[in-house]
């Protein structure tokens, strides 16, 4: 080394030297204490599954499996009694399946519409009916329960009965009920683009729906997973809707989850209730993690939505 | 010539807000009208207008001698250009150049002959096959003018298209908007806050203020005569000297200070309560001081040198006035110096209603 870079060394050059500073290690310990403690429920609930009950009885919660077995989450799937059949969580997985499926995209779709309508196309009104939309948010549906309940069994089907009880009706309530916070999230979006984005595609002589597929559409990939994570997460997890609307033949996976862990006869078998929890759960647990930023970005969106 | 875009009593209210009056504009065949004023004043609602993304309130458009009032922007045979670029992120650049065309349905062949010619003439036939986020600004509003460009259009809007571009690529693409219209020959609406952009790029300017044009003449009548007091102050940099007095009988008294008008053309004989307007580069210093009709001993207060000129800042009977000297004139501040200037050179205004007389 020679004498010039000697003397320098005395004195700050080249990058800043990183140091562990006390508010550093503060940050990290917190940071793994906190996740710790929300683990510690889902490590219980992973061993639990997957000990016998005379284990649980006997043990701590946190020893591990003796003998560790998937027989409980097998059961879960497809033989633990909801009420009186017993044929598991698997026809309420693809009961969830198919109300999601079907709601999520028309939902979606909607409020696509809507907000960019409600952005670009403004006519007389267009800010009352926005405003009108966004309050619909903040109504407690527990309110609107009966009067859905009264609207959907006065549509007679071509088949006979009525819209209530089915899987259309259980989809229409869904789409309806993700419409505001959706509108909402969707128009601040478009409202965030460049006006004259639009202003460029009318002068090129698009109209509303040419402008909305070939401009607008593909500059709302982003904004359309942070929609999806929503209302995946939202659909899956509800429970009221799916008890009331879905009816018999249509039960989400919710809502036989909640039937299996009411009906135990005798004892109650901790390792299928919790092996069919997690099953549950693990829908919106694979969407949160595969999602990664998006859904930081959804929350962010929804928590309007509380 | 023919006239190509003309508005007629054109009004546009947001309630009872006035954002253009009974606006009159012919525009010939060819012309390069150039919009200008401060922001507010309704020179981009104005072009708007004429492109029909705004509905009128009142009064008449025509392009082509067809009244388009009421026709869609896509059938009015215009192009615009916008300050933000406005390309389509997502598709290519020839792509977003033929998206006008493709929903138009025009047949392919003919599509890709206009596309070939409008990045011939702007140069960016390299660049056809990127995105516009892989393009720098510049390229970014060649692309934007091309796209007006292949719809060929009878008349051109452009709504503050350098505003978003560094100083040095402002000045290169001014100078490309010019050669372009040089080359066209379409008529060109432009509109802008930079009074070097209007006063490069005009045939004739527009000053607009409060939703009404203020003058409407070639940029050398309007920097030199210009009809108002807001005009005179508007255009130019450094801005007009503005002195206080009275006029009586061809000589303008300023605080005890006469000034003799010399051979100023006035309209009649206006008297009464008057501001004289000097422009800094008419004022002199020194040696050329003396040749002037009139001249006064002054001290020098500030001075900036720009480089090219200088700008020195004195006064004249308690009034400030800037001047511009040679930058090889040497001025410090608190020299005494011998300033003169020709009054028949300046601009005289009521000072109450603000015209000129």
């Amino acid at each position: 080394m020679s004498a010039a870079t000697t003397t320098y060394g005395v004195e700050p050059s080249g990058p800043k030297p990183r140091r562990v500073t006390p508010a550093r290690i503060g940050i990290y310990a917190f940071l793994i204490v906190a996740a710790i403690f929300f683990l510690i429920p889902l490590a219980v609930m992973i061993l639990t599954s997957m000990k016998p009950m005379d284990e649980i009885r006997g043990g701590n919660i946190f020893a591990l499996p003796l003998n560790p077995t998937l027989d409980y989450w097998v059961k879960a799937w497809s033989s633990a009694c909801t009420g009186r059949d017993c044929n598991g969580l698997a026809p309420g997985f693809f009961n969830s399946m198919k109300i999601t499926l079907l709601a999520v995209p028309i939902s979606i779709i909607l409020s696509m519409l809507n907000g960019y309508a409600l952005s670009f196309w403004r006519f007389r009104g267009s800010e009352l009916m926005f405003g009108l939309l966004v309050f619909g948010a903040f109504v407690p549906f527990q309110v609107l329960v009966y009067p859905i309940i009264f609207a959907l069994s006065s549509v007679k089907l071509p088949w006979g009965g009525t819209l209530f009880g089915t899987l259309p009706g259980i989809v229409i309530v869904h789409s309806i009920f993700g419409m505001p916070i959706l509108t909402l999230l969707f128009r601040n979006f478009f409202a965030s683009l460049p006006g004259e984005l639009f202003k460029a595609a009318r002068v090129d002589g698009a109209g509303f729906w040419r402008i909305f597929f070939s401009v607008m559409l593909p500059m709302s990939v982003p904004i359309t997973i942070v929609a999806v994570i929503l209302q995946v997460t939202g659909i899956w997890n509800d429970f009221i809707f799916g008890l009331v609307f879905a009816g018999r033949e249509n039960l989400p996976m919710t809502v036989q989850l909640n039937n299996i862990v009411r009906t135990s006869t005798g004892t109650v078998e901790y390792s299928t209730n919790m092996a069919a929890t997690i099953l549950t759960g693990a829908v919106p647990l694979i969407v949160y993690f595969v999602s990664g930023k998006w859904f930081v970005r959804g929350i962010a969106a929804g928590a309007v939505k509380g | 010539m023919a006239t190509s875009v003309q508005i007629k009593d054109l009004s546009l209210n947001y309630g009872a807000v006035k954002v253009l009056d009974r606006l009159n504009l012919d525009i010939a065949d060819g012309e390069f009208i150039v919009l200008l004023g401060p922001s507010g004043c309704g020179k981009s609602t104005l072009l708007n207008c004429i492109a029909g993304l705004l509905d009128v309130s009142e009064g008449q458009i025509h392009i082509s001698g067809k009244n388009v009032t009421w026709e869609e922007p896509k059938d009015r045979g215009i192009g615009m250009v916008f300050q933000s670029y406005a390309l389509y992120p997502q598709m290519t650049v020839e792509r977003n150049l033929s998206f006008g065309l493709r929903v138009a349905g025009m047949p392919k062949p003919e599509i890709e002959s206009r596309v070939k010619r409008a990045s011939e003439i702007l140069q960016i036939e390299p660049l056809l096959k990127r995105k516009p986020v892989e393009l720098s600004g510049g390229q970014r509003q060649r692309v934007a003018i091309g796209r007006a460009l292949v719809r060929d259009v009878d008349v051109f809007l452009f709504d503050e298209p350098l505003s978003n571009l560094d100083a040095k690529l402002r000045n290169d693409l001014r100078v490309e908007i010019k050669r372009l219209h040089q080359r066209l020959k379409n008529t060109m609406i432009y509109v802008t806050h930079d009074q070097i952009e209007a006063m490069t790029l005009a045939d004739r300017i527009a000053i607009m203020k409060n939703g009404v044009i203020q003058q409407l003449d070639n940029p050398h009548t309007i920097y030199n005569k210009p009809t108002n007091l807001f005009v005179a102050d508007f255009i130019g940099s450094p801005s007009m000297n503005f002195l206080k007095g009275d006029l009586a009988d061809g000589t303008f008294t300023t605080n005890g200070v006469s000034v003799p008008m010399g051979s100023y053309g006035f309209v009649g004989s206006p008297n009464g309560k008057a501001v004289l307007g000097i422009r800094p580069e008419h004022v002199q210093v020194g040696e050329d001081a003396r040749k002037m009709p009139f001249q006064f001993e002054s001290e020098i207060e500030i001075v900036e040198p720009m480089g090219a000129e200088t700008v020195a800042w004195t006064t004249l009977a308690g009034q400030s006035l800037t001047l511009r000297a040679d930058a090889e004139v040497d001025l410090q501040p608190g020299q005494k110096i011998l300033v003169g200037f020709d009054p028949a050179r300046g601009s005289v205004f009521n000072a109450e209603s603000g015209n000129r007389i």
